[in-house]
């Protein structure tokens, strides 16, 4: 058998120096105690185990060509010993580093420097068994790893895609017990989450019993067959089970934050907030090709509006109502957009994402500041801010709430794909697409740019006072940087210039933060290396845009001969 | 016959370097013309002058009694020039219909308000402007096509779409940037029937920066010869075929000899 | 002749021009109102002008980063702050560690030193990773793919560090060789500002000099100008750019320890980010490209900073003006931007469009 050592052995490294990443960094020991599956899986070791896997899915991938099934399992599980070696190091860097020194009175602690080189890492990485048996241990599971990995490719088609189903369905029920547990339990079904889960974990048999559900419906391609069925109707019966079907779809839409209860509404509420603020970054970046790193400028200036103008205390300015105030937020939004992309759009690219970052910041630090501090607070902020009153109704929850930013999110959306579909909307792709030949179109950029950059900013400042008005209080430092980056991440995961993918975006990037809280700390680690593997591997996004039929959408007509 | 061009001592420095000296010469209305010269003899800094993605730094450029000098481009479009590239630059990941409609821009008058509430006249508008897009897409002969990403269309209807985007401005002078380049004998000459079709049916006057001696000598009317920056020549294929200088800027001193009988394929 | 003067400029123009009259005026006034009323001695401006020097060679440290990659990839690596950061917040172990076993008081040259190697390795170390990883497969791609592959790469390594050392402010000991004053044209001002500014002008005359008269720094120019002919002329263009996010990589590094040794604050995950943003407006200020220029455009940038709002807020009668310090180096960027993109040194951006 003649291997190709030398792919093995890189690809075992490569893995093995992910999860020795992920160890030192942390991640393995913070969640070591966050059980997914009884006690006998934790999310901690799921992050170590992204090493092995991906030591096996690599070799394989790479073996699966010029070799036999079978020598491809085996070089994947000598990937996966080779994997293993970076956390061999770790845990001896730790033994030597950290646990000799415990008790004895040094001048350096490595403790002090590498803080996440604890005693406890060593002990899960050796599953509690000591270096001696602990070791070879490791190696074995690595192996294993990478050969469960290597089975995600080599297995054929239809095993394959229902194991990476039955999987997929086992750990996210087991990562999202919390949240599932509050769903049942709203539909009543105290009893079944009590089975599912004991203390917030997986039971064993339940996650088997879950396992072997999504393996079946993928296997039996249950799906498949749904679609066959409905592909063979007719198409009038066709036309009235879309009808039905958008008609469940809205009445979902309108009752879900009444299903999943009111943690779950904020966050569905936090998701539409993003959307919204997605959908108007959307046009700038995605549409006209400006990098705006600055939009959470206009998120404050809606929010602040919004607080000045409704606040019931010493700061508020008048005694108008929310709905009154909103329109005036969104004017104000497109004037700050008018007067801050002035000046700045003539840069180009690079330049405008860092001016604009500038602006942003440039807005924080003064709300912050003690000079305007007795208009808008200064670091205290705006508080008492009413909740939007709807026909008598105080919209004091998040469920109340979630129909607004869904409203909202509704009208960008609408005015956003009228706008694509218009003159403008040419004129802004023509311009990220190449400016110079766009203006040799005969479009004004300035005028063009202006645009974009102020009716994102409306539509940003209409977030920021719905925000507001759902909070009641805000503070400068709600206004980060992190805000534009969020907005910005989830329409590059979605599909920049595509309206779905902004929708998913926000629900992969602020929907799940929110449910899985525990992960805050990592959270910006993990947007930082998505961005880039997005970027590396995958630059249009989860739902690319999708390019508009026109020419065959027409009816065929006869085609008069050119005059002019 | 009236005068279309006049450009009147134009001089485009960058630097020390001048990349046009002191450029004059004048199209009337319904001619094509050329420019010939090495390469680096400054033809498309001249192009990129007329059509104001430079500034020249002397001299006059008249459009129609327009002093066009200093303009921007889109402005220098609104007017009706119209232009192609060197390198084919197509709005890449936009569709081929796409790119025609956003030529039609300078012609489309409706307001982003309209097209949010789309109205009667927005609806209009948009029907008429697809209407005249698929046009000009069987105009230029790549029907069916339209809803193709311009970046993922050979290399041929790249240039042909190139083409229909700068007339769907519905140009009075259209600018060709090497209309042929990397086109074998038998597209250089359907391109060159082409071009004479656009003047013939649709009155527009051409000017063409073109290495093709084949398409040059064939085509035009009046050919103004540049190296380094100046006019050495101007005049008839017939007078510029005879000139030495052109002959001696192309080839050198001493291969002049060749030139007249046999005119090569591709000079420069 | 004057209608035609008017045809060619737009009311962009007309606007750009109000406001540079109008931001000329405010900043007169300003001055004007702080000089008058003689609020500060000359000794004060002093002290101001001296620890803005020192902050400015910090600053100058980093830009050069900016301008060597800019000048190479024409990208503007919107991570360099993070490998200042990974730097200076490596250092500060060693520097801690140096001065509870004495090393730092007894041996300071020595010591600041092996600060000196350990940061500038690890930044080295970080901004090669970060070329390798995030920006050599995306060469040739969009202009806003890298960009987001930096700002995502900028996160991850706030992230990575804080994971790896803590998310605590750590805090660089005093050296005392460096501690104590010194009198320069009558003004006593503290030694370690001079010895900072002092090394860092010897660092990037080292990197002049590098740039101007070895191989491969003849490549590196060879290189910014055109890479394609860099190519043909045999030029390894990824050796070259390696090069070049190495030795940025190593100022960075060094930045950080010099930074460290006059800033009591303390570094921590999120420190490279204001001054990363802070040196990019260095070297726009100086004209991105030009090396001289990220130099001086640092320098200038530290004492401007350092001087602003005693002398131009306070005199408009703002409060707390400190305060606002942070937003000086913005405020200056899109000032630069908007009336002289080209920044004090560089030429103009080659026009060159169609």
């Amino acid at each position: 058998m003649n291997l190709n050592w030398r792919l093995i052995i890189k690809n075992g490294l490569l893995g093995g120096i992910i999860a020795f990443y992920l160890s030192a960094i942390g991640m393995a020991e913070t969640f070591s105690q966050r059980y997914l599956i009884s006690t006998f899986l934790s999310t901690g070791q799921l992050f170590v185990a992204v090493g092995g896997v991906t030591a096996g899915i690599l070799t394989a991938r790479a073996l699966k060509e010029d070799y036999k099934k079978s020598t491809a399992y085996i070089g994947s599980l000598l990937a996966g010993v080779f994997s293993s070696l970076p956390l061999i190091l770790l845990i001896f860097l730790i033994q030597v580093l950290v646990i000799q020194q415990t008790g004895q009175e040094v001048i350096f602690r490595w403790r002090d420097m590498f803080v996440n080189f604890s005693p406890g890492l060593v002990a899960m990485l050796t599953f509690g068994q000591g270096l001696g048996l602990g070791i070879p241990l490791l190696i074995l599971a690595s192996a294993l790893l990478a050969g469960l990995g290597a089975t995600f490719i080599l297995f054929p088609d239809r095993l394959r895609l229902a194991w990476l189903n039955g999987l997929i369905w086992m750990l996210g029920i087991g990562i999202f017990s919390e949240n599932v547990t509050q769903i049942l339990g709203q539909f009543g079904g105290r009893g079944l989450a009590r089975f599912l889960f004991q203390q917030r974990t997986l039971n064993p048999i339940a996650a088997i019993l879950i396992f072997a559900g999504a393996f079946a419906i993928a296997y039996f391609r249950v799906h498949k067959t749904v679609q066959n069925r409905w592909t063979g109707m007719p198409a009038r019966q066709q036309k009235r089970g879309r009808t039905i079907g958008l008609v469940l779809g809205i009445l979902l839409l309108i009752s879900l934050p009444w299903m999943v209860g009111q943690f779950l509404s904020q966050a569905l509420f936090m998701v539409g907030l993003y959307v919204m603020m997605g959908l108007g970054l959307n046009i700038v970046v995605g549409y006209a090709g400006l990098l705006d790193l600055g939009y959470v400028a206009f998120f404050a200036v809606g929010a602040y509006t919004m607080g000045i103008l409704t606040s019931t205390g010493p700061l508020g300015q008048s005694d108008l109502s929310f709905w009154a105030v909103l329109p005036i937020a969104v004017l104000v939004g497109l004037a700050w957009g008018v007067f801050l992309g002035f000046p700045v759009l003539r840069m180009r690219g690079d330049y405008l994402a860092i001016v604009t970052l500038g602006f942003g910041e440039i807005i924080r630090i003064l709300a912050t500041s003690d000079w305007l501090a007795p208009f808008e607070g200064g670091p205290q902020g705006i508080l008492h801010i009413p909740n939007p009153n709807f026909f008598g109704i105080t919209m004091h929850q998040p469920q109340t709430m979630y129909y607004l930013v869904v409203a909202g999110s509704l009208l960008i959306a609408f005015v956003t794909i009228r706008l694509r579909e218009s003159r403008l909307g040419r004129q802004w792709m023509a311009m990220r697409e190449d400016e110079d030949v766009a203006e040799a179109m005969g479009i004004n950029l300035v005028q063009t740019k202006l645009l974009a950059f102020s009716i994102g900013a409306a539509f940003s400042a209409m977030a920021g006072a719905i925000f507001a008005a759902r909070l009641g209080n805000i503070f400068p430092h709600s206004f980060n940087l992190l805000i534009s980056i969020n907005a910005l991440a989830l329409i590059i995961v979605g599909g920049l210039g595509s309206i779905p993918g902004v929708i998913v975006g926000s629900l992969i990037l602020v929907g799940l933060p929110e449910l899985l809280r525990e992960f805050t700390e990592y959270r910006l680690l993990m947007y930082g290396l998505l961005l880039i593997v997005m970027m590396l591997f995958r630059p249009e996004g989860f739902l690319p845009e999708e390019t508009q039929k026109r020419e065959l959408h027409a009816d065929e007509e006869e085609l008069a001969p050119l005059e002019t | 016959m009236t005068i279309i061009l006049k450009v009147d001592k134009v001089t485009k420095r960058f630097g020390g370097l001048v990349a046009v000296n002191s450029f004059s010469f004048e199209i009337k209305e319904g001619a094509i013309d050329s420019i010939i010269g090495p390469n680096g003899a400054g033809k498309t800094t001249l192009f990129n002058c007329i059509t104001g993605f430079y500034k020249a730094d002397e001299g006059e450029i008249i459009f129609n009694d327009h002093h066009i000098r200093g303009f921007s481009p889109d402005r220098v479009t609104n007017l009706g020039i119209s232009r192609t590239y060197q390198n084919i630059r197509l709005f890449a990941n936009m569709t081929a219909i796409e790119n025609i409609l956003v030529g039609q821009h300078p012609h489309l008058k409706t307001l982003w308000i309209e097209a949010i509430l789309k109205n009667g006249r927005f609806k209009k508008e948009e029907a008429e402007a697809l209407k005249e897009a698929r046009r000009l897409l069987h105009y230029v002969g790549l029907s069916g096509l339209g809803d193709h990403l311009a970046r993922n269309l050979p290399y041929g209807a790249q240039r042909r779409l190139e083409i229909a985007r700068a007339i769907a401005s519905k140009p009075k002078l259209l600018l060709l940037d090497e209309p042929t380049a990397g086109m074998n004998p038998n597209e250089s000459a359907e391109m060159m029937h082409f071009i004479r079709n656009l003047r013939d049916e649709l009155g527009i006057s051409v000017l063409l920066i073109e290495h093709d001696m084949r398409v040059v000598m064939g085509i035009s009317e009046n050919i103004s010869v540049m190296d380094f920056g100046q006019k050495i020549a101007e005049g008839t294929p017939k007078e510029i075929q005879r000139n030495p200088r052109v002959i001696e800027a192309y080839l050198g001193r001493g291969a002049a000899a060749g030139f007249e009988t046999q005119t090569p394929a591709s000079a420069g | 002749m004057l209608k035609r003067y008017f045809q060619n400029i737009s009311w962009v123009d007309v606007f750009l021009r109000v406001f540079q009259i109008a931001a000329l005026i405010v900043i007169t006034i300003g001055i004007y109102n702080t000089v008058t009323t003689g609020r500060y001695t000359s000794a004060q401006w002093a002290t101001l002008v001296f620890a803005g020097l020192a902050q400015g060679s910090v600053y100058a440290l980093i830009a050069l980063g900016y301008t060597l990659v800019y000048g190479i990839l024409l990208m503007i690596n919107f991570a360099h702050g993070e490998v200042y950061m990974a730097g200076a917040f490596t250092g500060v172990f060693l520097a801690q560690y140096l001065s509870n076993i004495g090393f730092l008081d007894s041996n300071p040259f020595l010591g600041v030193t092996a600060l000196i190697l350990l940061a500038g390795t690890v930044s080295t170390l970080i901004a090669v990773l970060l070329e390798r990883i995030a920006y050599r497969p995306l060469r040739g791609a969009p202009r806003l793919v890298p960009l987001i592959t930096a700002i995502g790469a900028s996160f991850a390594l706030q992230y990575t560090f804080r994971g790896l050392y803590g998310a605590e402010f750590r805090a660089y000991p005093a050296v005392k060789a460096l501690s104590g004053l010194v009198n320069v044209f009558g003004f006593n001002v503290p030694l370690v500002q001079l010895v900072v500014l002092a090394a860092a002008v010897v660092f990037m005359v080292a990197l002049y000099l590098f740039v101007e008269r070895t191989k491969m720094g003849k490549a590196m120019r060879a290189v910014s100008e055109d890479k394609d002919v860099a190519r043909l002329m045999g030029i390894d263009i990824d050796k070259v750019i390696v090069t070049t996010f190495a030795i940025g990589g190593a100022l960075a590094g060094v930045a950080g320890v010099f930074n460290g040794l006059f800033r009591p604050q303390g570094v921590y995950f999120f420190m490279g980010f204001f001054p990363g943003l802070k040196a990019f407006t260095a070297a726009v200020l100086g004209g991105i490209g030009n090396l001289p220029g990220a130099m001086i455009g640092g320098l200038l940038l530290g004492v401007f900073e350092s001087l602003f709002p005693n002398l131009i807020l306070e005199g408009l009668g703002i409060p707390s003006a400190n305060q606002l310090r942070d937003a000086f180096a913005f405020t200056m960027l899109v000032l630069i931007l908007i009336f002289r993109p080209q920044g004090i040194f560089g030429e103009r951006l080659a026009e060159k469009k169609a």
